[in-house]
């Protein structure tokens, strides 16, 4: 299959975290995949854990609720409010990850599409520097191993 | 939390778009303050600013060459946060790939579907 190119992940600014991926297809499609239930249980989990609940109500003011058991064995559990529904272009809603319920974050979705690719790019928007900082270590704590010798590129994924 | 206290002293000194440009200006190899001042347009109080918090984490070293003191970038600080961003990055790369493949199966669908 084709190479859909590597997520980049930017800190546009110290409450930001912003998320970019191009991938093979339409963005009818990636749409489709974004915010279909069936779909996003086969593919949200990464290997992070198993997905064993997605419901969205892609309305304004319509929640969504994501449910996974974690590799470790425990549960977590997502969930946020739709405040913009722009089919196939764009989708702002709120995220709250519920073991920490007052840490509330908004993420702005868009859809861009260019000779039948689309780019994904998803920009959190946290309440405070602690609140993105422990988020992104979340990530860490999944246990990637990515190999990382490119200094010169720490000043790029800050910028 | 995996982060390390240097972390937070790097992440705030890069935290600031002027420190941002300063580091970036010094990628290219060390620079007198002079020049600094130059290039940012910024008055060379605000530049030693800077700079002084940029040294305080370790993010550039400084020598005296003369009258000058040339300044030079040190990456090492900031591996923690390449780290931890590129760690976060990891975990976002495992999902998309299974959506890739999610993205396979709706193509191949839309190809069965239009003949």
């Amino acid at each position: 299959m084709a190479s859909s190119g590597l997520a980049a992940v930017t800190l546009p600014t110290d409450t930001q975290i912003c998320i970019t991926r191009a991938f093979d297809a339409p963005r009818r499609l990636v749409y489709e995949a974004w915010t279909t239930p069936e779909l996003i249980m086969r593919w949200w989990g990464g290997d992070r854990g198993v997905m064993t609940l997605a419901e969205v109500d892609l309305t304004v003011g319509g929640r969504w609720r994501y449910v996974m058991t974690a590799n470790g064995g425990f549960e977590v559990a997502f969930h946020g409010v739709f405040s913009e529904v722009v089919p196939e272009e764009r989708l702002v809603s709120t995220e709250i990850f519920e073991a920490m319920p007052d840490e509330q974050a908004v993420a702005t979705t868009t859809f861009a599409e260019a000779d039948g690719r689309t780019t994904l790019t998803i920009l959190v928007q946290h309440s405070s520097r602690a609140a993105r900082d422990g988020h992104v270590a979340s990530g860490m704590e999944a246990g990637m191993n990515e190999s990382m010798d490119h200094l010169d590129r720490v000043v790029a994924s800050l910028r | 939390m995996a982060r390390a206290a240097t972390t937070s002293d790097a992440f705030n000194a890069v935290a600031e778009p002027r420190r941002r440009q300063i580091l970036d200006l010094l990628s290219g190899g060390e620079l007198p303050v002079h020049d600094l001042v130059t290039r940012l347009g910024l008055a060379q109080p605000l530049v030693s600013k800077h700079l002084r918090v940029l040294r305080e984490v370790g993010l550039v070293d400084v020598r005296d060459d003369g009258r000058q003191r040339r300044y030079r970038v040190n990456g090492r600080p900031l591996q923690p946060v390449h780290d931890w961003v590129k760690a976060y990055e990891g975990s976002w790369a495992h999902r998309f790939d299974r959506l890739d493949t999610v993205l396979d199966e709706l193509k191949e669908r839309e190809r069965r579907d239009g003949q």
